[in-house]
């Protein structure tokens, strides 16, 4: 067996499902699969300019692993744009790490499920607390 | 509303166990009637899936909170989809007792 992927932290899945071409004679329509890692780091390197170093620890993952990332999801949306198909974002093997929370004086991490409304520690009864993105 | 803190004894002395799904003991702190009730945790031994058994025993004893050291990825998707709380205390020497104290004051 081979061993477990480390999970991709994934500051903030895509906005939308996926792209279509428009304007095409083609009647099959195939698809790439995107993965949610594959757009964060397309998104770390070359939309908010991060080198490969930075983006990887952001990620938690190494430097050639976010390297082959990034390679994939290039040759995805290559092969989407020459063939003219359709890109479909799938989560992968990502963490979506955005609503972790830590508290600035005790030091404890915690979640706010969509049921809880006050924003406070669920420890200390702090209101000082932030989110946790990397 | 209930709490489950993870415990490695039967009793609010005990020390917290910082593992999730290999916890010997769950310790159900109920916050209206501040009663606690210590439920053994099955899947100690077991060698798969265990934080995923945790999860829907937590989930099928309708808790809102879950105190522990860690969660692994399977345990966090499966909380997070039933809403329920989860918070990590990296303090190794705390008990039982202590986390209710300060959850209480």
């Amino acid at each position: 067996m081979s061993r477990p992927k480390t999970l991709r932290k994934v500051v903030a899945p895509p906005n939308f499902k996926g792209y279509k071409p428009y304007g095409t004679h083609a009647g099959t329509m195939d698809s790439v699969e995107l993965l949610y890692e594959e757009y964060e780091a397309i998104k770390l390197a070359d939309y908010d300019l991060m080198n490969h170093l930075e983006a990887s620890k952001l990620m938690g993952i190494s430097r050639p692993t976010f390297a082959r990332i990034y390679e994939t999801a290039r040759r995805k949306i290559a092969k989407a744009f020459v063939e003219a198909i359709e890109i479909k974002t799938v989560y992968g093997d990502a963490l979506l790490d955005k609503h972790w929370y830590v508290c600035d004086d005790c030091q404890t991490r915690f979640t706010i499920p969509k049921t809880i409304e006050q924003h406070q520690c669920p420890l200390c009864k702090s209101e000082q607390i932030e989110l946790l993105n990397t | 509303m209930k709490t489950v803190i993870t415990s490695s004894g039967e009793n609010n002395l005990a020390q917290f166990d910082k593992r999730f799904g290999r916890a010997a003991w769950f310790c159900v702190f109920d916050e209206e009637t501040k009663e606690t009730i210590f439920i053994k945790n099955t899947n100690t031994n077991s060698s798969n899936g265990a934080g995923t058994k945790a999860a829907e025993q937590i989930v099928s004893m309708n808790v809102q909170k879950v105190i522990s050291g860690d969660f692994g990825p399977k345990a966090k998707d499966l909380l997070d989809k039933f809403n329920v709380q989860m918070v990590i205390i990296q303090d190794n020497d705390v008990t039982v007792q202590g986390i209710i104290e300060k959850l209480t004051t």
